[in-house]
């Protein structure tokens, strides 16, 4: 176990390597920079920037020299300092813009990610076990209704259906009178009013997709001999279905866990945008649009790493778990 | 019911509704079963002979109906349930499976949960049934490998399903059946999926342990061979009726139902004449879903009497020796 964890940390140094690479290229392959965005944007508002000015601006933040030197110097700064550069957009470091946003974005990530569980799994060990039942057609159609309305459409409506109805201030994670007030129980009181919209907009959509994939492993666990087994061992119908079935039909669910990981962080940025969210995902987008190339770039080495971290996790959840593939 | 007797099934009938019409899987089955018996049940696959034995645990399929009939069984303490009067999940039924009843599978290679080891799901049972600590079920647990023959009991508890043998998993399936010491063992086509020599060293192994614990037994299988070798009392069923119910020596010496006869030609014998075809019956089974009229095995019988056997269905007839046909040849 300790080798073949070790064997996997070593293997994911090299992947770390190529993707740092690929990012830094992929980000820097659109005609133009960050100078670029930033003249049309002010040449947007009136003002106009001479030749030499714009040469001067990108000889400042290294925009001039090769891309394989600006490269290393930022990866450089990386591994010896731990420091992810500056953002050319917020005039920021880059560290501090990240770690700002990712207390809020992880709680509602993994809120989002317990209430789609919390959801999924009961209805569809339900659904499996009385199909075709009334309740059953029911989550079917509910179901495809979530999967279907698109997250961020959900999220209209239920601001407005919020605001026309029940008078809330929506959008955002704090009223106005909150958002740089210190910690209290009042703030606390107030981010919790807030957070349910988005946390009922993130779950339902994964919720849908996941429930009719539960519903389906089980149908066909709930099939399996043993089964049979469980139920002339003269246990009850509650006892078979969650000691047996359930288990071997969450394998899935493990092995996909450590996709959630990176997902905490990129979440749902159209979602995120509609919603006014404080969080990392519109952050991310906005970096793209600007070619905020050290944000963009340490937010992707970020996401990179709780790729690899979650796949690795998932991996070992599923050793522990299912004894077929511990001894294969 | 007869006092003799520990489990009775009289007159049973199951039937599927189902998109394409209704099917009659079991048809006024009737037989029994004695205290220490070996009673076993041959019939092509669809006879209806998994279905009867589902019965006695009250498991059938969700979608199965019963029309007709009552399984009735005895426990050790005299007491008699009407099975088919319990619900099928009712505190009464699930203290007979598993602990009163056994019931042994055919399929080891997906009968046992993948995800728990041998000893955990022998452990299982013994949780229900008795009042064991952990450390008596442990214990009990290994000696249930050791009777069973396996090698290295203590081991064995931990391993998982995927990593032993079909004969292994069938072996640990029986210690499984028999960890509560039930006085009735069910066998649905136990060795079907086995090898012939490991066919052979579990039948023996049942044998021993049957005669060893003294349980009656219900053994199905569409295997003449092994019911030469294991019964004491044959049922031969042909869709959905068990049309004659004998010892095995009448069985095999006296058969009464021209079923019962066709089958046994159609064994091949190693003493037989040379140089012969082998025997076969005439046909192919019917649709369910559009049983024959009358006698179901007229479409297919030699000896058919044309207008009775065909429009009638024949009443059980009952021989000496407890030996009964449902045929209208012994009818007056």
């Amino acid at each position: 176990m300790a080798g073949y964890i070790a064997h996997r940390l070593l293997w994911s140094i090299p992947t770390l390597i190529v993707i740092t690479i690929a990012t830094f290229v992929i980000i820097q392959l659109p005609p133009g920079d960050y100078v670029t965005a930033y003249i049309a944007e002010l040449v947007e508002t009136g003002e106009v920037i001479d030749a030499e000015t714009a040469a001067h601006i990108r000889h400042e933040f290294g925009l001039d020299r090769p891309m394989y030197e600006q490269f290393l110097t930022w990866i450089g700064g990386i591994l010896l300092h731990g420091d992810f550069g500056l953002s050319l957009d917020w005039k920021l470091p880059v560290s501090e813009l990240i770690w700002d946003r990712i207390g809020l974005t992880l709680m509602i990530s993994v809120l989002s990610l317990l209430m789609t569980w919390a959801i999924a799994i009961p209805i569809g060990v339900y659904s499996a076990t009385r199909q075709y039942s009334f309740f059953d057609h029911l989550f079917t159609v509910l179901g495809f209704l979530g999967r279907g309305i698109p997250d961020f459409l959900l999220a209209l409506v239920l601001m407005w259906m919020g605001f026309l109805y029940f008078n809330f201030h929506v959008g955002g994670l704090f009223s106005p009178e909150f958002e740089n007030a210190p910690w209290s129980i009042a703030k606390f009181v107030d981010l919790l009013s807030h957070l349910w919209v988005p946390v009922l907009v993130l779950s339902t959509g994964g919720a849908a997709g996941l429930l009719r994939i539960m519903r389906a492993n089980m149908l066909e666990e709930l099939g399996k001999p043993y089964v049979e087994t469980a139920y002339a061992q003269g246990l009850s119908e509650r006892q078979v279905v969650w000691r047996y079935p359930v288990r071997v039909a969450l394998n899935p669910f493990i092995s996909t866990v450590g996709w959630a990981l990176p997902a905490l962080i990129s979440g749902d940025v159209i979602t995120a945008v509609v919603l006014n969210l404080p969080t990392t995902g519109p952050l991310l987008l906005r970096s793209l649009q600007n070619q905020d190339m050290y944000l963009a770039g340490g937010f992707i080495l970020i996401l990179s790493v709780f790729t690899i971290i979650g796949t690795l996790l998932s991996d070992i959840l599923l050793v522990l778990t299912d004894p077929r593939i511990r001894h294969s | 019911m007869q006092d003799e007797t520990i489990l009775e099934i009289n007159d049973l009938n199951i039937c599927f509704e189902m998109r394409e019409g209704t099917v009659n899987a079991v048809n006024g089955v009737t037989f029994s079963v004695k205290p220490g018996e070996v009673l076993g049940i041959v019939g092509e696959s669809g006879s209806g002979k998994s279905l009867s034995a589902r019965s006695i645990m009250n498991l059938l399929p969700r979608n199965a109906t019963v029309t007709n009939g009552s399984v009735k069984f005895r426990k050790n303490d005299g007491e008699v349930v009407d099975i088919l009067a319990e619900k099928r999940e009712s505190r009464k039924m699930r203290e007979l499976r598993g602990g009163h009843i056994g019931m042994i599978f055919q399929e080891p290679m997906t009968a046992l949960s993948p995800v728990h080891s041998i000893g955990k799901q022998i452990m299982t049972t013994l949780n229900l049934h008795t009042d064991l600590s952990k450390k008596a079920q442990v214990e009990r647990a290994a000696d249930l490998l050791a009777m069973v023959q396996m090698p290295k009991p203590m081991e064995m508890l931990k391993k998982y399903p995927h990593q032993l043998s079909g004969g292994m998993r069938q072996r640990a399936m029986i210690a499984m059946a028999l960890s509560c010491n039930p006085s009735l063992l069910l066998a649905d086509e136990p060795t079907t999926a086995l090898d012939v020599t490991t066919e052979a060293q579990i039948l023996d192994l049942i044998m021993s342990l049957q005669d060893e614990l003294n349980m009656a037994v219900i053994f199905i299988t569409h295997n003449f061979g092994v019911v030469a070798e294991i019964a004491d009392r044959v049922s031969v069923m042909y869709l959905g009726n068990a049309v004659e119910t004998a010892s095995v020596d009448d069985i095999f010496y006296h058969p009464k139902h021209p079923y019962t006869r066709a089958l046994l030609q159609s064994i091949p014998r190693l003493d037989g004449q040379k140089r012969r075809r082998l025997q076969t019956i005439e046909g192919m089974v019917p649709d369910p879903f559009n049983l024959p009229t009358g006698c179901v095995f007229h479409t297919r019988c030699a000896e058919k009497m044309a207008g009775k056997c065909t429009s009638q269905i024949p009443e059980l007839t009952h021989f000496e020796n407890d030996q009964m046909a449902r045929c209208h040849l012994h009818q007056a």
